[in-house]
């Protein structure tokens, strides 16, 4: 009897939820909304800019030059017989999506807090929105990659297409949209407070550039607890793998990439139940 | 049938900045909730919200034990004075922030404005503002496009329609924001203060959409508003919150009463100003020090309403002068102004006015006098405002004459503020 009338009212709010009550069928129904967040960020990105989208396209190639210069030229380090433009677009395209989605999640409520302090909607769209319109940029460098590898192969470069491996490139960039997503909302979660933890987070990505095979080849670490190390990194599998697929050269395990899917797995669920528990009151703390 | 029930609901809220105590704060509370199983220890303290009082407690509460019901398709005011508990209590409703006890249970969509245009982004157009808000607000894309016509019409803003949004007036921006709002079709509509923007003819045009979508259309609305006209034309039932508590409920026009009469216990004879009584920025070259009443505060008709302000002149260039006196009701509208010629300023640094309004023809009511000290002048000085001052003194008319105090028996809200007590009549 008393279920029948709880369920008459469409919504209770109450002090404390349970921890796993998220309700995805909400972000569903506000499915609109994300697809106009995800607009309003590509046109607001190059509003009022000459170059436009073009900027997607000078960012990678600078770094990708800068890699060259510093990694190619001055340190010599190994490409495994890979053209170096080809092998540091590889590496950065990847790397680039997976810490633009984590950079600009992480800002989610801090950045966002005027609107959410007005209105209620799944604050969750915000951070979906946000890798839904990375994929824009992520796509325009992928076909800037695909440009230049095509540019090499006919000039008969030692590259070639695993297709098996290339056949798993959406599986990839979930991964990778996972995995920054996963942090981003973590990182965004616990900063509502004390806001330590993002000027922590945005240096550790820094750093985790360098711990991750993107300037060089993981064959370049010989076997032991180095290589062991790089490989509990679980972009370590991901980058590898994208570089296997494309470039021919690269270290593609099944082992490897299942524990990178697992890792994100975990992070996302633990990722969403945080970010659901610390939404609900954010806006007396923020 | 009830749509939108409050049980025993309260807010908690800790004051000043996150400080050093307020890592310990937690983690004694994550201590005795988590391993000791007991109650949050810091919801035992914490005191009522008496804003001007400095409290002991950094903790205060927000809302208090906060019980009520609204029935569906009521048209509810809750009205208070600033930082009463209003806004949170609407927060809450909206889920912008969780309560820190109780439940509240509702029935159907809610749409809450707690701001108008909540959304917009300065670099798109107005026609991508009202997809992006309308779908903040909770609508389909589907349900926009249908009465996107509609939309744009009601806003008045046709031409600008695909003008980036940071080129609009911030009256254009109100309107297109309100225009979405009011084209949502939620059940339970909550509103804040939305209604204080605008220009009159889009108030009057707002008032006018939201008696219709309270009568015609029988939806359930909450509306906080501190315009007591508006409360009363356009509510049911009314609730008043002072100090995070609810001290009345009933119909729309005994809330408001009870609300002004509560303000009555607030009466002056004597104010120096200070920074409450100022809105705007001003030059003070003339500055009003203080103001007080000389005739009683409960003033009869054929009495003169009397004051006596003090000036100080911070500026000695000034020479000219103009003294206006406003009358106010307490429904917070101007009901008339006194302009006076211009005056010398006396050879002082400090001076006094006295003024003595004879004929005021006010109603039975109450009133509240707020002053400028100026140059009103078309011909020579032209218009400018030294000081100007709000809220200084308060009065009520409530005698039919000085000699016997005879009180005014009737006098009807739909006979307005003016008493014209005498007229020349012939019947032929």
């Amino acid at each position: 009897m008393k279920r029948k009338t709880e369920a008459d009212w469409s919504l209770i709010i109450k002090p404390h939820q349970k921890l796993w009550s998220v309700d995805l069928g909400e972000i569903w129904r506000y499915r609109d909304l994300i697809q106009l967040f995800v607009k309003r960020n590509i046109i607001v990105q190059y509003k009022q800019t000459i170059l436009g989208p073009l900027w997607y396209v000078i960012q990678p190639v600078l770094t990708v030059i800068m890699n060259m210069v510093v990694f190619g030229g001055i340190a010599k380090m190994s490409t495994d017989g890979v053209p170096q433009p080809l092998f540091y677009m590889a590496g950065n395209v990847c790397w680039l999506y997976f810490a633009n989605c984590l950079n600009q999640t992480s800002n989610t409520f801090v950045a966002n807090q005027n609107m959410f302090g007005k209105v209620y909607f799944p604050r969750m769209a915000i951070p979906i929105a946000t890798v839904l319109s990375n994929l824009f940029r992520f796509g325009i460098q992928l076909a800037l990659f695909i440009i230049i590898w095509i540019w090499f192969a006919a000039r008969g470069a030692n590259v070639s297409i695993n297709v098996s491996a290339l056949v798993l490139l959406p599986v990839f960039i979930v991964m990778l949209a996972g995995l920054g997503l996963g942090f981003g909302i973590l990182v965004s979660s616990m900063t509502t407070k004390y806001r330590d933890l993002r000027i922590l987070f945005t240096f550790i990505v820094q750093l985790w550039m360098y711990a991750t095979p993107i300037v060089y080849p993981i064959s370049m670490v010989s076997e032991g607890t180095l290589r062991t190390l790089m490989l509990a990194n679980p972009m370590t599998s991901i980058i590898e793998a994208f570089k296997y697929a494309t470039l021919g050269q690269g270290y593609f395990s099944w082992g490897a990439l299942g524990y990178s899917f697992a890792f994100m797995s975990i992070l996302l669920v633990i990722g969403v139940v945080v970010f659901n528990k610390v939404q609900r009151s954010f806006m007396d703390t923020v | 049938m009830k749509a939108i029930e409050f049980d025993n609901i309260s807010k908690q809220y800790r004051l000043g900045l996150v400080s050093t105590r307020t890592l310990s704060h937690d983690l004694n509370r994550w201590w005795a909730m988590n391993v000791l199983h007991k109650e949050d220890p810091y919801l035992k303290i914490g005191e009522t919200n008496v804003r001007s009082h400095k409290g002991l407690s950094e903790y205060v509460w927000a809302l208090k034990d906060i019980n009520f019901s609204v029935e569906q398709g009521d048209v509810v005011g809750i009205i208070g004075k600033n930082g009463a508990g209003k806004s949170t209590l609407l927060k809450l409703l909206s889920r912008v922030t969780t309560p820190t006890t109780g439940t509240i249970k509702v029935r159907g969509r809610i749409a809450s404005l707690l701001e108008v245009g909540t959304g917009f982004h300065p670099e798109m157009t107005g026609r991508e503002n009202i997809y992006m808000n309308g779908a903040i607000m909770g609508m389909t894309k589907a349900e926009i496009t249908r009465k996107l016509d509609e939309i744009v019409d009601f806003s008045g803003c046709e031409r600008y329609i695909d003008t980036p949004v940071k080129r609009y007036s911030s009256g254009m921006k109100v309107r297109l924001g309100f225009a979405v709002a009011a084209h949502l079709d939620p059940e339970i509509l909550v509103v804040d203060e939305v209604l204080a923007v605008g220009d009159a003819e889009f108030q009057k045009k707002a008032i006018g959409k939201m008696q219709d979508v309270s009568k015609g259309e029988g939806r359930t609305v909450l509306f906080v508003s501190h315009n007591m006209s508006a409360v009363k034309s356009l509510c049911k039932s009314g609730i008043l919150i002072e100090n995070g508590e609810i001290v009345f409920s009933g119909d729309a026009a005994n809330t408001v009463r009870e609300y002004l009469d509560s303000k009555t216990s607030h009466f002056s004879t004597f104010t120096i100003t200070d920074a409450k009584n100022r809105l705007y920025n001003v030059t003070k070259d003339l500055e009003i020090i203080s103001a007080r009443m000389l005739s009683p505060i409960e003033l009869a008709q054929d009495e003169p309403i009397q004051v006596e302000l003090n000036i100080k002149r911070n500026l000695q260039s000034i020479k000219k002068f103009t003294i206006e006196m406003m009358i106010d009701n307490f429904e917070e509208q101007r009901i008339g102004s006194y302009i006076s010629p211009v005056y010398t300023v006396p050879d002082k640094d400090t001076f006094r006015i006295t003024m003595l309004v004879p004929n005021h023809n006010l109603a039975r009511g109450k009133y509240c006098l707020n002053f400028n000290i100026g140059l009103k002048d078309e011909n020579e000085y032209g218009f400018r405002d030294y000081d100007m001052v709000y809220n200084m003194l308060n009065f009520e008319v409530k005698y039919i004459d000085k000699k016997t105090k005879r009180p005014i028996q009737v006098w009807r809200d739909t006979w307005g503020t003016l008493h014209l007590r005498k007229a020349e009549i012939t019947i032929e």
